[in-house]
């Protein structure tokens, strides 16, 4: 990596400002294309079979009534899709879950599909596949599945992370422990310690745009596949090691993409549709419904966390512990462990440990959703932090300053903080208005800090100075939430030319060189890394080429304010070229001009919040409704203040409606009773009041102007400060999510029998 | 020298033991090392490692410098939303 990442003193001109966004009347207008917009000549629609059962041996598939069904071109199942992992077990996780092999693990996991001339045809081949299923004992509770006598997933999997290892099999696929110190020492040292157990249920990201695609596979090797997704190139890799295709044959093209928040990092249906097209040898557009949206695409982990925390009377937390049991469904990842790492980031701890447990479930595979798995950490966490203070009759943000981390501080996961934002947000919080704002009769307020890690990864960028001056910048990371506009700003920042100069594409896969996923928070911190640099090396060729019309030696060209300047008393009568002027001339100074870069963006950074909430809770009816949320954290620089905005209040909004009313819902038979947005409620816009915000500048050291990742932490504290708004307006404390009217009257009824 | 800190689910795969030191000037320098004379943390330092500088997390950047008395550790690798 060539680029010089560390922070520079800057005066900003482009960065900072807030211009209308490029892909804006497009998407206000209709015509933005999303993953179901584009179509093929030829195209078949298809349709995905899925399991009704929670857990259930699949005997046979009979697909020959189907397949003789007139217009059908193609039904597959397993077998059109074989296990090509060899011994990676993550990829045959993602194989089985796009289709199951001998069982199916979920209510809701495909178990065939079907091509057909239209969705008439497809939904009547679907009716007749014939399966023959053996009902098996199911588990979708993270408590019941880790009980001696729970139904088992697998008898193979034997805890790992527990010495000696055990002998016989469980639904715990690992334990992992975390911490530091002598929390039983801590706990003796305190005055004062809270002890509570919490749940929370499983949500969906609730992107409103559902899974959609188009395969086209050809005869000679070479495959397409337009999609939604946050990350194209990923996409790409996943399905051809899933169908044993080259690299190169496969092009990935990304759609505009109506929400993705981690859900959209995963292939669920895009095998299916190429294994299809490959079948039928016709184009196959796949657009999942939102029922299947639910039942077989996201979902986040349902959790049972246990939280101790103590402390002196005058308010110095001694020891902190927690155990957090998180569902996985069928497939063994990492959720609790990183349920785990998050937990206690927020504070400066001398004993602290925490335990996590990944707890396989009948339920659908869980999927990275915005900061994956902090929220419930937080949740438990800062409720309990909450109680303590109230215990000890100490303010809840003065609790939190004085307990909170700093450069120095041994975090709770590892290492040791640099610089970091904690003490800041707090501060913010402690001096914003919305603390000492009256409140109304049956409000309360609470609030709650949160932590995400942030990353940065592999990038790529291409810079393209085009006859007439104006830019293209074309980028592999997706935009999932205005990056296009950023990026721009960070061009024209560079170059020191206008933002309406430069137009910001995204690239597919055959035209740029691999990129990561907009994940992380990394899309404007990684790509405007390599927009930078690959700005600098624009500007170096323009230097030449202003040194070659002036036919002066290169070291007496500079670069500013966007143009090339001539250096010194031989030269210093020069009027300054333009980039308009030195590309009306670069057929003649050595051909095109662009600049290209390659990097991996590390040094993202860790990040913090601080979120205030006012709820009014109506003790006849359990309803709730928010009444004012205020928004703090930091973006390092924020380089369009409208989109940080927006990812602060998205984040907000989410993780509102995660504490008050999202959930899955099973019944007794393990199917899901509420897969569509009428039961399963997310909120919308009148539901809520404007959520404030405000940004801190705290630049990051480790990127050139400053910028960190934001799209992330918001949704961490929310789940924490709503509990606590809650708890703080009927009196008592709520330890399950979402605190729905029923939890809370059961609450307030439990609260009056004493 | 620099003293390497490994996450609990590596420690098996490296005689038990929780910080291993090694002559490294640099991440892929340090990551060999304890590959060589590990040869089970191979397998996770394909793909599921990340690396902790002085506090700051490395996923992919290997040509970085490890200044003398850093605290350096071995992180599972994270996946983000």
């Amino acid at each position: 990596m060539s680029l010089d990442t560390t922070l520079q003193d800057k005066a900003f001109k482009s960065v900072g400002t807030r211009p209308t966004r490029p892909d804006g009347v497009d998407k206000v207008t209709g015509r933005a294309r999303y993953g179901a917009d584009f179509n093929m000549p030829g195209q078949l629609v298809a349709r995905v079979l899925r399991s009704p059962h929670a857990h259930a041996r699949i005997k046979s598939i009979d697909t020959s009534k189907a397949e003789a069904l007139k217009g059908v071109k193609a039904v597959i199942t397993s077998a059109d899709l074989p296990d090509l992992s060899n011994g990676d077990e993550g990829l045959f996780a993602t194989l089985d879950n796009c289709m199951a092999r001998d069982t199916a693990k979920y209510d809701g996991h495909a178990v065939a599909a079907v091509a057909a001339i239209d969705e008439k045809t497809a939904t009547a081949a679907m009716k007749l596949i014939e399966v023959d299923y053996e009902i098996l004992p199911h588990v979708v509770d993270v408590d019941a599945a880790m009980a001696p006598d729970a139904p088992l997933l697998y008898d193979t999997v034997f805890t790992s992370g527990i010495e000696p290892a055990p002998t016989t099999p469980s639904n715990v696929a690992n334990r992992a422990e975390l911490g530091h110190g002598d929390v039983e020492a801590g706990f003796a040292a305190a005055d004062v310690t809270v002890e509570r157990s919490y749940k929370t249920e499983q949500t969906h990201q609730g992107y409103i745009e559902p899974h959609a695609c188009v395969a086209s596979c050809n005869p000679d090797g070479t495959a397409e596949l337009w999609v939604c997704t946050q990350g194209h190139f990923v996409y790409r890799q996943k399905c051809a090691e899933l169908l044993g295709l080259e690299v190169s044959k496969l092009r990935v093209t990304s759609s505009e993409i109506g929400g993705g928040f981690g859900g959209k990092t995963h292939v669920w249906a895009e095998p299916v549709a190429l294994a299809l097209s490959r079948k039928a040898n016709r184009p196959v557009k796949l657009v999942m419904s939102r029922e299947e949206v639910f039942r077989a695409s996201g979902p986040t982990s349902a959790t049972s966390i246990d939280v101790k925390i103590g402390a002196t009377r005058d308010g110095r937390i001694t020891a902190a512990s927690a155990t957090l049991r998180y569902t996985n469904g069928p497939y063994a990842d990492m959720w609790a462990e990183l349920g785990a790492m998050t937990a206690f980031a927020c504070y400066d701890l001398e004993h602290v440990k925490t335990v996590g447990y990944e707890v396989l479930v009948n339920r659908p595979k869980v999927a990275a959703y915005r900061a994956p798995s902090a929220p419930m950490a937080a949740f438990a966490v800062e409720s309990a932090v909450d109680e303590l203070a109230a215990k000890i009759g100490m303010d809840a943000v003065e609790f939190r300053i004085k307990n909170a981390a700093s450069e120095g501080t041994r975090s709770s996961y590892g290492p040791v903080y640099g610089p970091i934002g904690i003490g800041p947000t707090l501060q913010a919080a402690k001096d914003h208005p919305h603390m000492n704002a009256p409140l109304g009769p049956n409000q309360g307020r609470g609030m709650a800090c949160g932590f995400w890690f942030n990353f940065g990864g592999q990038t790529c960028s291409d810079l393209n100075i085009n006859a007439d001056g104006t830019v293209t910048l074309a980028v592999g990371t997706v935009d999932v939430g205005g990056s296009r506009a950023s990026l721009s700003l960070v061009a024209a920042e560079e170059l020191g030319i206008d933002y309406q100069d430069v137009k910001a594409v995204i690239a597919d896969t055959a035209t740029l060189g691999y990129n990561d996923m907009t994940d992380g928070s990394r899309g404007t911190f990684s790509s405007s890394m390599a927009t930078i640099s690959a700005a600098r090396n624009a500007i170096q060729i323009m230097r030449e080429r202003a040194a070659t019309m002036w036919d002066i030696p290169v070291e007496d060209v500079y670069w500013e304010d966007g143009h090339a300047h001539a250096a010194g008393q031989n030269h210093g009568n020069r009027a300054p070229l333009s980039v308009k002027e030195i590309a009306a001339e670069a057929g003649n100074t050595g051909g095109p001009i662009a600049g290209h870069s390659e990097l991996v963006a590390d040094g993202a950074g860790v990040s913090f919040a601080t979120h205030i909430c006012d709820i009014e809770v109506d003790p006849e009816t359990g309803s709730s409704r928010v009444v004012r949320y205020t928004v703090i954290q930091d973006a390092g620089k924020a380089v369009h203040p409208s989109y940080v905005e927006g990812q602060y209040q998205g984040g907000a909004t989410q993780g509102i409606g995660w504490a008050l009313n999202e959930e899955y819902i099973y019944g007794a038979d393990g199917r899901l009773q509420n897969p569509g947005f009428l039961d399963y409620r997310i909120p919308v816009c009148s539901d809520l009041p404007m959520i404030d915000t405000q940004i801190l500048e705290i630049p990051n050291p480790n990127h050139p102007y400053g910028v960190r990742g934001v799209g992330e932490t918001s949704i961490v504290p929310p789940l924490a400060a709503v509990a606590n708004a809650v708890s703080n307006a009927v009196g008592v404390r709520m330890s399950h999510i979402p605190i729905s009217p029923p939890r809370i009257l059961a609450a307030l009824a439990d609260a009056q029998d004493g | 020298m620099i003293e390497v800190k490994l996450w609990a689910g590596l420690r098996p795969l490296a005689d038990n033991q929780s910080v291993v030191r090694v002559e490294a000037r640099t991440i892929r320098e340090m990551l060999r090392k304890l590959e060589e004379r590990y040869p089970g943390l191979a397998a996770p330092i394909r793909g599921q490692v990340a690396v902790a500088v002085d506090g700051v997390i490395y996923r992919d950047d290997w040509s970085r410098e490890l200044p003398e008395g850093a605290e350096v550790m071995l992180m599972r690798r994270l996946a983000g939303g």
